[in-house]
Parts: structure tokens; sequence; C-alpha cells
């Protein structure tokens, strides 16, 4: 068995392991090896820690086949589409693990406590327990809503109810009310040392009620910042619990992952135009299906496949703006295929990729990636938006709220100063789209009624995929 | 827990937030799904944790809650690093590919 020291220098290591991992992380080149630095800190971690000797062995290795056996299949089967949820779905499992060790602690110094008679509590492991809990359970429960709306079991959009904003906080106060009632200790005779085990039980409750509440209530184009939001609680849950078993390399981890999960949110709001209190209480989407904003007016003008074609193959560049429809019909394949025959015919060809299109940061740059689109043509709103003018085809497949030009002009429309990409400034801007009818989050798009837009209606791979064949045919 | 054992973990909590908040500071949005697996994978050191919470000779039902935490947690992190792996390959093919 090793030495306590070896072990916290094993954990040292572990925690320069996981920082050079997650900086790595953040640069195109490095990313790979970062993560594997990481993973081989985690490795490093797990082993010292099973050194530590006085362990029920058959548990652990019992917890660890069946939970690394379930990581294992579920990551190797997922398809890149049901990437969001998936990632979700770990996230929740991250959280509940938090809450579990602090029952687990929590539960094993009650009964010795109540067997001995001596008080075996501190405020402080109580408190950290408390918070172990609470924001482990509403991670579980908010990644599990989140993990429903993204997968389709779940309507994506926001369901509220009358008074839910009040009804949470009233909910949030009462979790802190119960953590602070069960932080305090006193001797055993004490009502609140006798009801521990209920206080405790309510808070369990309350966390996980909350992760549901405050979840359903958000739309299904917010659920980029929901997800950076839920990895940030999910690593401060894992830093509770360190300072429940007073472990370094916990409270390191977790305070990263929280921290850097924090700077993802803010990105995805940044790209949104909008503040983390805004997105988290304003129920995007519920109160606008009535259409407020300003009267779309005008017809849209329909093209079919074969017109489109000719424009397309007269087109010396073309812009193509991908959203979350993209990911629907999975057609990231024909899209390709779509912009290496648009090259061939020489035509420059660029993928303008919004930061929030699409159900989690980085959506669409995972779609394209799988479809093995070269990095080189991914551009970013800032890049293409100068130039859109002289852009001859932006193609929207799928995108809504991203291209919507009312976030530019209509100062009542409810994505007002959201930044977008301007493809209605383009030459000729086509947008495939199922029907006509309004977008995810539910807001009417003036873009489908431009001048210089063309509405190819259908589903979108099978859209990109005549093209495809007309291109073939030429 | 002594107070200054308390005032030292504050004090590594304090700085590992810092650490986290300068660590990545303009991540290119291409590496932003990786970028959230791969630190949700990290969250998963719970499993230490959960490892530490199966001392012998526990009671079962903490034994119990314990196996729970550490299947839980396992599957956060061999999942979140296999899949973050697994997306990582497919932009690094794109990179040195047909171009």
């Amino acid at each position: 068995m090793l030495s306590p020291f070896l072990i916290d220098i094993a954990y040292i290591a572990a925690a320069v392991l996981f920082v050079f991992g997650l900086k790595m992380l953040s640069k195109a080149d490095t990313a790979q090896r970062g993560n594997q630095l990481s993973s081989m800190g985690m490795l490093i971690a797990l082993v010292a820690t099973l050194l530590y000797g006085g362990l029920d062995y058959t548990y652990i290795v019992a917890g660890l086949v069946i939970g690394g056996g379930v990581g294992l299949f579920a990551a190797k089967t997922v398809a890149m589409t049901g990437m969001p949820e998936m990632v979700a779905l770990f996230n929740g499992t991250g959280g509940i693990a938090s809450l579990l060790v602090g029952w687990a602690e929590f539960h094993q110094t009650f009964v010795e406590t109540t067997n001995s008679g001596v008080v075996g509590y501190s405020s402080f492991t109580l408190g950290s327990i408390f918070l172990a809990s609470l924001i482990g359970g509403l991670t579980f429960t908010g990644s599990i809503v989140a993990w429903g709306k993204l997968s389709g079991k779940m309507p994506g959009r926001p369901m509220l109810f009358p008074g839910q904003q009040a009804f949470n906080v009233l909910l949030l106060l009462v979790a802190v009310g119960a953590g602070i009632a069960f932080s305090m200790v006193g001797d055993l005779a004490d009502p609140l040392m006798t009801a521990k085990y209920d206080i405790f039980l309510v808070v369990v409750a309350t966390g996980l009620l909350l992760g549901i509440l405050a979840v359903i209530g958000i739309g299904g184009a917010d659920m980029p910042v929901v997800i950076a939001l839920l990895n940030s609680y999910s690593g401060l849950a894992a830093c509770a619990t360190g300072f429940i078993i007073v472990n370094k390399v916990l409270i390191v981890s977790g305070a990263l992952v929280g921290a850097s999960g924090l700077i993802l949110t803010t990105i995805m709001c940044k790209a949104m135009n909008r503040s983390l209190s805004n997105v988290l209480f304003s129920g995007f989407g519920s109160t606008t299906s009535g259409g407020p904003g300003k009267k779309n007016e005008g017809e849209a003008k329909v093209i079919n496949a074969e017109d489109a074609f000719l424009v397309l193959e007269a087109a010396s560049s073309v812009v193509i703006v991908p959203g979350y429809g993209m990911a629907v019909a999975q057609a990231q394949h024909a899209v390709r295929e779509l912009g290496d025959m648009l090259e061939e015919n020489g035509c420059e060809v660029k993928y303008a990729i919004h930061p929030v299109a699409g159900r989690m940061p980085g959506h669409m740059n995972v779609l394209l990636a799988e479809a093995n689109v070269p990095y080189e043509q991914l551009v970013e709103p800032d890049d293409v938006n100068p130039i859109i003018e002289t852009v001859d085809v932006c193609m929207v497949i799928g995108a809504n709220d991203v291209v919507n030009p009312a976030a530019r002009e209509d100062d009542t429309s409810p994505i007002y100063g959201m930044p977008i990409i301007d493809v209605d400034k383009a030459r000729t801007t086509f947008v495939l789209k199922r029907s006509l009818g309004a977008g995810y989050a539910g807001i009417g798009n003036p873009l489908f009624f431009r001048d210089n837009t063309r509405m190819l209606l259908g589903d979108a791979k099978d859209s990109v995929s005549t093209l495809v064949a007309e291109f073939k045919q030429d | 827990m002594d107070a200054q054992t308390t005032v030292f973990l504050l004090f590594i909590l304090m700085l590992s937030i810092f650490l986290g908040f300068e660590l990545i500071s303009r991540v290119p949005s291409q590496l932003h799904t990786p970028l959230m697996s791969g630190s949700n994978a990290i969250s998963g050191i719970t499993v230490v944790g959960a490892v530490l919470s199966l001392s012998s000779g526990n009671e079962t039902i903490t034994a119990v809650l314990g196996t729970a935490a550490v299947a839980c947690a396992a599957v956060n992190v061999v999942g979140g690093y296999l899949v973050t792996d697994r997306m990582l390959g497919m932009f690094r093919k794109k990179g040195q590919g047909e171009g």
C-alpha cells in the first residue's frame, strides 16, 4: 500500500496533466494529445487512489467494470448526430456520482454517530455534503431533461407553468434553508440532529426537482448554453465532493472544470447577445410563438432543385450556412458532396458556422468534420460578414434564427441584437427548409420574403442530393 | 477538520478557479464540443471520491451507494474521454487528408 505522501505526489502529477490537457484541448493541432494527457492524469489519480489500502475492492471493481463497460459501449456506438444528447448524458452521470458519494459519506457518518453516541460530523463536512448533493442532483436531472429535449423524447419548446419562476426561487430558498439546518451540529438530542436524515432527503429532493424545473423552461435553441452550464456544474459538484473527503485532486480538477465550463457558457451567451440570466429565466420562444415583431409581408419565392442547380452552376462563390436542420436531416455527407461538386466546377466554397448553430457548442463543426469537410473551408460569422455582398449564393441549410435579419433590423424582435450571419446581403440566398413555417424558436423570419431569397422546400438531405445528382448528370 | 486545513483547501480552490479561467481564453468554435466533453470527462474525477467511500467494513447501504457512484463516475470518465478522442480523431484526419 502506498503512503499518503506518495499518493499526494501522484495527485499533483494528475492535476498537472489535467491543466496541460485542458490547455492543449483549446488549440486545434494539440487537442487530441491534450485529451490523451488528461486521460493519463485520470488513470494516475485512480490507480493511486486504489493503492490507499483498506478499501473494499469487490465493490470497486464491480462498479468500475460496469460503469467503464457502459461508457465504452456508449462512446463507441454513438452516432455523431447523437453527440449533443450523449454529452448531456455523460454530464448527468458525473452529477449523480457526486450526489451518491455525498450520500454514502453522510449515511456512514450518520450510522456511526447513532451507534457510538459520539457526534462524528463537522459543519464544514456537512456543508460540503449539502453542496455536492444539491449541485450533483440538479446537474443530473437537468442533464436528463436536456438529453430528453435534444434526442426528441421530450418537446423542445420551453415548458412553462404560471408562477414557475417564483416556484423555482422558492425551491432554491428551501434548499438553502435545508442546507443551513443540515450543516448545524449540536448534541445528539438536538432536534436538528435527530432529523438530520430527513433534512438530507429534503436537500436531495429539492436538488433533483430544481434541475428538472430549471431546464424544462428553456427552449431547444438555447441548449448550447444549458449544456455548457451543466458541464460547469458537474465540475463544481466534484469540487464540493473533494471538500467532503478532503481530497485535493478533486478540488483542483473540479474547480478547473467549473471555471472553464463557465467560460464556454459566456462565449455561448455572447454569441446570442443575451445575458446568462436572460437565457435561464426568460423561457425564450414560449412567449413569442404568436409572432411579435413586425409582420412579415410579401410572398416567399419558391424555387425547384433544377433552377437552383442552374444558379449554383453559374456561381463563382458559395457560402453554406448549416443549422440544426442539417443535423436532423443527417444531410452533412450530402452537403459535403455538393461542396466538392461546386469546387470541381471552379466555385469557391465556404461553410459559415455560427457559434450557436445547432444544439451544443460546436455542433456543426462536429458534423462537418464527420463528413470530412476540410478545416480551411470553415469560417466564422466575423470572417464572412464583411465580404458577404460579393458572395454569389448563400445556401442556408436548416438554419433559421442565426440568419434572421430581424436580429439586425427589427427592435421588437425577441432576438434583436443577436449577431447573425448576414446572408440576406448576398447576391442570392437559397433557404433549404421543410416548410414555410416559423423556425425552432417560433420567430418569423423576414429573410424568406426578400427579393433575393429563394426557398427550396423539402427535406434538406433530399434537396441537396437532388442538386448533387444534377451536377453529376451535367 | 481543523481550521488550518479548511483554509488550506479554500486556498487551493481559489487558485484553481483562477487557473481555470485563465487556462482557456480563446477557443476556436471548432473545438467547443471537444473541449466541453473533454472537460466533462475530467469532472468524472469524482470516481476518486467514490472509490474512497468504499472502505471495507462499511454499512451495506454505504457500500451500495458507493458502488453506484463508482459505476456512474466510470461511465463519465471512460465515455467522456473516448467520445472526445473519437471526435478529435475526425478533426485531425481532415487536416492531413485531402485538404
